[in-house]
């Protein structure tokens, strides 16, 4: 490479001065409003007769599965809210993006509806990377989402609302249920990402100050389809129940193994917190009768707003559509945020958020009240059995709404989690 | 002890899995040097063809049969509109068949996921096939999934089917002859375009084959193809291009390696140590295990 | 490479006017978005913006190593990857402020401070260099055991698949020092400067379209140099080079390792622009989307590539704006035809108006647009 003519020499010296000018120009930027950073938050737009909320799921991907059934609930409530006349008496126009079951996707398409947008709240993500991925897109430009998915807690965003359960108010409750149970031994089954590893050392914490054995930890990466090992370890473990934070297609796979391995939920029950009603019509009640599964809402839970709420979807979507957890707590968000704003007289979000406390809304799950403190709701927890006909049948319930302690402050053995 | 013994077996029917997924490719991209990135979605196809067969038989036992056959055909009758449409054109061109077949892959899920729903669809699996036999009874029991045994008899009985195609037939001779010398088999006569075309269909076919076989174990869904195509282009490369024989052997070979080392370690570690330890090997033999000797310089 | 006795394959004729072309096309670019870009669009675009020029320098290293050398690298993911952990490595522990842990070791972690690998990030020049020097180090290693063995065409594309699969299971399963699936998120600031500022976020977007003028400007360097000439010629004929007395290995290698360079630097910078870097940047499909936009515009030519990469990240974030369920078609649509009906990428059809102009002027025959592929 040692050319040495002319042409070659002179092509050098445009392009070092087009880049000269070019880091001078940056550094232009960078020096006229380094540290002077002021409030330069988008402003939700709310001046004509409707207003904008972005519902943010993922539409194509592997999350698709899930995420689709929570975005046709959110529309669902949207579309109640505004039969009866909308918000603060504008009508909701939701913008729906698909997050396409990548993270950095559900950063951008969060800043698009903020920014282009102007929505006055976001709904949606399910993972907690995406949820992590979009919390300082949130946080930066001061705008609010409402999450509606069960996860791992250790987290309270000023900008975030959290309307599915955090650990206390699911993973807990479902241990103590299974000591109660007089089950002694379990084996942890999980996906590899964060609510399966953060869930486990909980559920190992709780499990040390209780007396039980953690027999094993197994975590498969997310869309693995190969679980014969996992289910011949587990076996081979002879635990008293397994607990199973898979995600997904995962979960597939492991049931069809778990049988074929001879397990069932009468030897060795699985507790699943991550299996609702619609992933128990895509694994089969073949491979799940019997089996326990942990959240706070079930199509077949009692009282009338549930039955309406049940009717509603499947006029809307179709008959054959189940009704699950993080779908309610979808449809139970966009209520909440309605309250919230109807309370507060406006859409600005620091407004809302400061109306949030002592809200409540008679869900389909029974009646929710918002947490100001810590953004959480109050929920009760439901264990439930899966039945022939791919239903969840509550066996168990808390009794009453939990206070939700995404820090497990209130709980000993937790001290040393976070 | 039980534990080695199972592990193996574990092992052998994970490379069963493998072994009916890679078959397809051990064709179209071991004979015909096709990466075909949408194979995957034809095992998709087979899998949907069972779900779809299911909704108007209502014996799980029989549509499996069925589908088979049924599968069989619609996977390969895709995989045959396929080479028609696009790959045809691309037989110089093998690394940009690998990115426009990503192409075709991308439209296919996204057909499936429109046609069926974005969440997984279940099939029911006959009785006979949830349960499982013990080897070894006791206290600690030695236990093998019926569902494994049959996709092993069923692998085995696709393999056999296919050497006997490609070493007694006269399609099987006209397609080893297309794939060790495609000039010298055209001027000898043979139809080059239409041995491609029906090389296509079987190796497509057969993804469809693994499909059926797939909804006994796994999910059925649309991004089910996209979790094993990897692994199965895999099994083909390191078994050597073009070598039924490696094929085999290979995909055994990583079952096994792969469940000991899950049992031993965790499942990522063992994805990733079989994963760096295919690419070691093939530092050591790059062109596979097997190869097929000719004078062709490159 | 090395034997400058040979004589020079040149075409000085062509390249008289390309220089004047190019100087002319540099000027426009660096108008384009220096001037043009930051004042037509929002803040947001912008950043967005940002990120397409982010998978544009990669393409740059992809029409290198591909376009030029046929080396179908379908795994840029790791590099791009390891240059994006190593900036967002120092940022993290930058953000988390001197004798602190990063906010997510808190969280999953049990370790009470730094992991070993972690330390030298700290240091800011170190991390820098790392960005570009990690990758190219990773792809000198990989590369120098691959191209001896004559490892190429079908098997290079699927080895490289299997080690992007295999490093971003590892970055997975390792949560407590990784940051796991979620990857690592909420970088706050970038050597000092809060990148929620708006107007620093524009400075990132400067940074970024100056370090890919000089990465274009590099790979027309390579391209156009003696060396650039034996790309070709291996990619073309590799035995045939390796009978005139060259080691095409080398040849591969230098190409590769820039590419993986490149891909470095373009994670590092991914980064401060996006906030965020985790293992979904990183896999086969990632690394697929890489090569793809390189294709559409047109593999051989470094302003199609280039121009390429741009396109088609745009046209997902506007097509999948507008039709967030159905995009995916036209995304496979555009894969399909550009690469089965248009294999030079859209670079050809500018080929193809301008050698149309150039027959109909003289009688000559003129060179016709090197499509190559390894074999």
């Amino acid at each position: 490479m040692s050319s040495g003519s002319s042409i070659f020499r002179r092509r050098m010296v445009a392009g070092a001065a087009a880049l000269a000018a070019a880091v001078a120009l940056s550094a232009c930027g960078a020096k006229t409003d380094a540290g002077g950073s002021s409030d330069k938050a988008a402003k939700a737009d709310t001046s004509g007769d409707t207003v904008k909320v972005g519902l943010l799921n993922s539409l194509s991907g592997t999350m698709a599965i899930s995420e689709v059934t929570v975005r046709d609930s959110l529309k669902l409530a949207i579309d109640e809210i505004n039969a009866k006349g909308g918000v603060l008496g504008k009508k909701i126009q939701p913008i729906s993006e698909d997050g396409a079951s990548d993270w950095p996707t559900f950063a951008e398409k969060a800043s698009k509806l903020i920014r282009e947008d102007r929505v006055v709240a976001t709904f949606g993500c399910w993972t907690s990377a995406s949820r992590k991925a979009v919390k300082p897109v949130f946080e930066k430009n001061k705008s609010l989402l409402f999450y509606p998915v069960q996860y791992e807690g250790l987290e309270e965003s000023p900008y975030i609302f959290y309307t599915g359960a955090t650990t206390n108010q699911q993973i807990v409750p479902a241990l103590d249920y299974l000591k109660n149970q007089g089950k002694k031994s379990i084996y942890l089954v999980g996906s590899d990402y964060v609510f399966p590893r953060t869930a486990n050392k909980i559920i190992k914490a709780y499990a040390k100050a209780n007396g039980m054995k953690v027999l094993g930890e197994d975590y498969a990466p997310l869309g693995s389809t190969e679980f014969s090992t996992i289910a011949n370890k587990v076996k081979a473990s002879k635990a008293d129940a397994v607990f199973n934070t898979l995600n997904g297609d995962s979960n597939v796979a492991f049931f069809k193994e778990y049988k074929s391995a001879g397990l069932t939920a009468t030897s060795m029950p699985v507790v699943s917190v991550s299996i609702a009603e619609e992933e128990v019509k895509s694994i089969g009640s073949q491979y799940l009768a019997g089996q326990l599964t942990a959240w706070n809402y079930y199509q077949t839970t009692a009282g009338a707003a549930n039955t309406e709420f049940v009717k509603a979807y499947k006029a809307k979507y179709g008959q054959g559509k189940p009704t699950s957890d993080p779908m309610e707590a979808a449809y139970t968000s966009v209520y909440l945020w309605k309250a919230m704003v109807e309370k507060a007289g406006s859409f600005d979000p620091e407004k809302v958020k400061a109306a949030s406390d002592g809200i409540t809304f008679d869900a389909p799950e029974g009646k929710v009240t918002v947490d100001g403190a810590s953004q959480h709701i109050y929920k009760t927890a439901r264990i439930g059995k899966i039945g022939t006909d791919g239903l969840i049948e509550q066996v168990w319930d808390s009794g009453k709404a939990i206070k939700p302690d995404p820090y497990l402050k209130g709980y000993d053995w937790a001290s040393g989690l976070s | 002890m039980t534990v080695i013994l199972g592990q193996t077996f574990t092992g052998i029917s994970i490379g069963a899995v493998l072994l009916l997924i890679a078959l397809g490719l051990s064709l179209t991209f071991g004979q015909m040097n096709v990466i075909n990135m949408a194979h995957g979605e034809f095992i998709m196809a087979g899998a949907y063809t069972t779900y779809v067969l299911q909704k108007s038989i209502t014996s799980a036992g029989l549509s499996l049969l069925i589908a088979l056959p049924v599968a069989f055909l619609v996977a390969g009758a895709l995989g045959a509109l396929l080479e028609w449409l696009l790959i045809r054109r691309l037989y110089l061109r093998p690394l940009d068949t690998l990115l426009v077949t990503w192409g075709v892959s991308l439209m296919l899920q996204q057909l499936a996921r429109d046609i069926f729903g974005a969440p997984n669809v279940q099939t029911r699996a006959p009785d006979l096939l949830t349960g499982n036999i013990t080897l070894i009874g006791g206290d600690d029991p030695l236990t093998v999934a019926n569902s494994r045994l049959f996709i092993l008899g069923l692998a085995i009985a696709a393999v056999v089917a296919l050497s006997l195609t490609l070493r007694m037939t006269s399609l099987g001779r006209r397609i080893r002859g297309v794939v060790q010398n495609r000039d010298l088999a055209e001027v000898s006569g043979i139809s080059t375009e239409r041995v491609d075309r029906t090389a296509f269909f079987i190796g497509s076919g057969l993804a469809g084959v693994a499909g059926v076989a797939l909804t006994l174990v796994g999910p059925i869904g649309p991004t089910m193809g996209t979790n094993i195509i990897i692994d199965a282009f895999l099994v083909i490369v390191v078994g050597g291009i073009g070598q039924l024989k490696g094929t085999v052997i290979v995909a055994f070979v990583l079952g096994v390696l792969q469940s000991v080392l899950e049992y031993s370690t965790t499942v990522s570690v063992a994805k990733v140590l079989v994963l760096v330890g295919i690419v070691a090997f093939l530092q050591w033999r790059p062109q596979g295990l097997y190869t097929l000797r000719t004078r062709s310089l490159v | 490479m090395t034997d400058s006795r040979m004589p020079l394959l040149t075409r000085i004729p062509l390249v008289k006017g390309h220089s004047a072309r190019a100087r002319a096309g540099f000027a426009a670019a660096a108008v384009a978005l220096f001037g043009l870009a930051p004042l037509a669009l929002s803040d947001f675009r912008l950043g967005l913006l940002a990120k397409y020029l982010c998978t544009a320098m990669v393409a740059v290293g992809i029409c290198l190593a591909w376009g030029r050398g046929g080396l179908l690298t379908l795994g840029q993911g790791v590099f791009f990857g390891l240059g994006g952990y190593a900036m967002a490595m120092h940022l993290k522990i930058a953000d988390a402020g001197p004798g602190n842990l990063p906010d997510f070791m808190q969280l999953y972690g049990t370790a009470t401070e730094l992991p070993w690998w972690w330390q030298p990030f700290a240091n800011p020049l170190f991390a820098l260099a790392a960005t570009v020097l990690l990758p190219m180090l990773v792809a000198a290693l990989l590369g120098s055991f691959i191209f001896r063995r004559r490892v190429k065409g079908a098997y290079f594309a699927i080895l490289s698949q299997a080690l992007t699969a295999a490093f971003a299971i590892w970055l997975i399963g390792q949560q407590a020092t990784t940051g796991g699936t979620n990857g690592l998120t909420d970088i706050q600031g970038f050597f000092g400067y809060d990148l929620n500022d708006p107007v620093n976020q524009r400075m990132v977007y400067f940074v970024i379209a100056a370090a890919l003028l000089l990465l274009m400007a590099l790979a027309r360097q390579l391209i156009h140099s003696r060396y650039g000439e034996l790309l070709v010629a291996v990619r073309d004929s590799e035995e045939r080079v390796r009978f005139l007395g060259y080691d095409p290995a080398n040849v591969k290698l230098v190409a590769y390792v820039v590419a993986a360079g490149m891909a470095g630097l373009a994670g590092a910078l991914f980064v401060p622009a996006v906030g965020i870097i985790s293992p979904a940047m990183i896999g086969i499909v990632p690394s697929i989307e890489f090569v793809i936009g390189a294709a559409v515009g047109g593999r051989a030519s470094l302003v199609g590539a280039v121009l390429g990469a741009i396109g088609v990240a745009w046209a997902k974030t506007a097509l999948s704006e507008e039709f967030p369920a159905a995009w995916t078609y036209f995304q496979g649509l555009l894969f399909i035809v550009a690469l089965a009906f248009l294999p030079g990428g859209l670079a050809s059809l500018v080929g193809m108006v301008r050698r149309r102009r150039a027959a109909r002027a003289s009688e000559e025959p003129s060179p016709a647009l090197p499509v190559g592929e390894a074999a």
